[in-house]
């Protein structure tokens, strides 16, 4: 193999590592964003904020000296317990009054907690306090040309392991049933005995600490935050769980995981200004073509 | 709207403008600048720097008046700019307008200052497409011309480089402008230029991909001009990959941020071109320093001073000018001629911008040292 081709391979190897780091953190954050979506079918556009708020948390506990194993616990507890406030305060009261006033309220609670940031943290983007020394593991092992570093690993292991407990919480608990009853019925989940209030907020709880966890990972990963940082991922997350098909919890890692890669490998092997052209290039195609996303299957109802 | 809440806002409507016209003593003038948003801090420490200005020159007046400030927040957008800088003109009625920071936020507020024939004076905006919008529009600080001019001296001559890479950021008009020029005046002097696009735009956080691209090319020199929260992640994230070339860039780079963003590691060796130093020893500058600690507990940086120095700009050719319309004040901010201020001697050339030296900054962990001193 001639040098060239040698490393086109090992910057092919750098692209898909680096987007699969990005792709885990789209993928928690679309957690989120399917799981509300599939117990009461509201696109929460304030998703993101609260992957602001993990941050922030994460930022404030480890300033005071904390460890990032506990501040990392603090952080989800708190994005979610959040969640649980704004949905006790601004969806439940208007959840009979159809889709588009419950949408438009997201987008309110979204701009609500941007600006009500900036207000009280300031605007300035902070830097993320370091706790640890980074350095590319792949070294030990002579490997120079490719770089892996502990943060990338601490992001893919606790994705996994996120990832992992959502699916064990989801498909062999109690609350799990409930959950998936509340999503495919719920009137009938209802009158068979399960508090669905409780179930909803429940899951606003869960997909929420897990947009925290991401707001961790990335103020450890990019070492900046700003009240501002929801936007974006909170968009580019939407656009992941469309992509793996609204509502299945599979499908928002698998998008979150494309699309990280897909960026990167527009950035590496093109132009990074392509970049976002081809995440909302991906949203159109894939809602004309497959709007049920890739792991859909067909329904009557289309987003 | 009722037909009775339309009476009520008839009724209002005079009683709002005599409100105005009580305080028809003071001149007014507006100031647009970003007290929220990404480049938040430009804007907080220009007004903090304005603010210093104002009182001193509110000690003894401007012909008998005194200057009130309104300040508007652009949050940091071109659009919130332009809808400002129209509110200070329609609403307001101000005299002149002093602003933006980041040249894309003024570029976007001065046609329409341009069009209502009212003086705006932009203290920090560095695009060479500012003054070229009309008459009205004037600055007190270099232009991109200049700092991209700066940077390819230094880095040709001082570094000794001769292979320069160029990382764009495609969302501000300052950043293209720099680019342009440092492109020109290096390949100008000998130099190569890597010919690729390398590009990223306002709110990346992720250049790893980015920076591999650009170290495969191998280039002596990676000029950056772009603004301190995209570049110390890119300091970070370059030198945690190994890459450890140089860094150079312009202004944008200025802020006490820079050093946490980029940590420790990624801040050494890399140098950027700028207004002002807090370290000069000018007994002017000096003064000012002390002063301004004084006020707000934390050392000035570029803004800060370039702010003071744009407000003492105003107020000196509102004391010159013939008579207080609008027309007179901007003869008489164009004819400003070696004005003594914080970041330098200041006159303004035939296109109304201003001919003064520049710093060359290095960037420590423990601050920003004062290597040289550029003169145009």
């Amino acid at each position: 193999m001639s040098e060239d081709q040698l490393y086109f391979f090992y910057d092919l190897f750098q692209y898909l590592l680096n987007g699969i780091c990005q792709g885990s953190i789209y993928a928690l954050i679309a957690l989120g964003y399917t799981m509300v979506y599939g117990i009461i079918k509201l696109i929460n556009f304030a998703h993101g904020e609260f992957y602001m708020i993990g941050a922030f948390t994460g930022y404030y506990c480890i300033k005071s000296g904390m460890p990032l194993l506990y501040a990392f616990p603090i952080a989800m507890l708190f994005s979610g317990i959040m969640a649980v406030i704004v949905e006790k305060l601004a969806y439940k009261p208007i959840r009979h009054a159809g889709r588009i006033p419950a949408l438009i309220t997201a987008l309110g609670v979204s701009f609500f907690f941007q600006y009500f940031g900036q207000m009280v943290l300031g605007a300035a983007p902070k830097p993320f306090p370091e706790t640890y020394e980074d350095y590319n593991l792949l070294e030990k092992f002579g490997i120079t040309e490719i770089i892996f570093t502990k943060t990338q690993a601490i992001i893919i292991v606790s994705t996994v392991v996120l990832m992992l407990f959502l699916r064990w919480l989801v498909m062999s608990t109690k609350v799990g049933k409930a959950m998936r009853a509340t999503s495919f019925n719920k009137d009938a989940s209802e009158l068979m005995g399960i508090n669905t209030d409780r179930i909803i907020s429940f899951t606003f709880f869960i997909g929420a600490s897990m947009a925290g966890a991401a707001g961790v990972l990335v103020g450890i990963y990019y070492n900046t935050i700003d009240p501002m940082m929801g936007l974006i991922p909170g968009l580019k997350a939407f656009i992941a769980a469309v992509l793996g098909g609204i509502g299945i919890i599979p499908g928002a890692v698998l998008g979150g995981l494309v699309l990280g890669v897909v960026e990167n490998l527009v950035v590496g092997f093109w132009e990074s200004t392509y970049r976002d052209v081809v995440s909302f290039g991906i949203l159109i195609l894939i809602l004309l073509v497959k709007p049920t996303g890739l792991l859909g299957t067909k329904s009557k109802e289309k987003v | 709207m009722t037909y009775k809440n339309f009476l009520f806002l008839i009724f209002l409507l005079p009683q709002l403008s005599l409100g105005a016209k009580a305080n028809a003593k003071d001149i007014i003038l507006g100031a647009v600048f970003p007290m929220t948003g990404p480049i938040a801090t430009y804007g907080q420490e220009s007004v903090n720097g304005m603010k210093l200005a104002l009182k001193k020159i509110n000690l003894k007046g401007v012909r008998g008046k005194k200057i009130r400030l309104i300040i508007e927040d652009n949050k940091g957008e071109p659009v919130e700019s332009a809808n400002a800088v129209r509110k200070l003109i329609s609403v307001d009625d101000v005299l002149a307008i002093i602003g933006s920071v980041a040249s894309s936020n003024t570029l976007a507020g001065a046609p329409i200052a341009q069009s209502a024939k009212v003086p705006m004076l932009t203290p920090a905006s560095t695009n060479e497409q500012i003054t070229k919008t009309g008459k009205y529009l004037s600055r007190t600080c270099f232009t991109d011309a200049f700092q991209g001019e700066v940077m390819a001296k230094f880095a040709y001559n001082s570094l000794n480089k001769r292979t320069a890479a160029v990382i764009v950021d495609l969302s501000s008009d300052y950043s293209k402008g720099l680019a342009q020029i440092f492109r020109k005046k290096f390949k100008a002097m000998g130099g190569t230029i890597i010919d690729k696009n390398f590009a990223y735009n306002q709110k990346d956080t992720d250049f790893r991909t980015l920076l591999r691209k650009v170290s495969r090319k191998k280039p002596d020199v990676i000029f950056v001009p772009g603004y301190y929260q995209e570049v110390g992640l890119i300091l970070r994230q370059a030198r945690s990959m190994g890459i450890e070339m140089p860094f150079i860039g312009g202004d944008g780079w200025h802020s006490d941020s820079l050093q946490q963003l980029a940590g420790a590691k990624g801040i050494k060796n890399n140098f950027y071109s700028s207004h002002f130093s807090p370290d000069d020893t000018d007994p002017a500058v000096q003064d000012f320093v002390k002063e301004y600690v004084a006020a707000y507990g934390s050392k000035p940086g570029a803004m800060a001073a370039l702010g003071y120095d744009g407000l003492m700009v105003m107020a000196d050719a509102l004391k010159r000018s013939k008579s207080l319309n609008r027309e007179d004040l901007q003869k008489a901010i164009a004819s400003t001629k070696n004005f003594k201020g914080i970041t330098g001697v200041i006159t303004l050339d035939a296109q109304r911008n201003a001919r003064k030296s520049a710093v060359v900054l290095e960037t420590t962990p423990e601050g920003n040292v004062f290597r040289e001193k550029i003169s145009p």
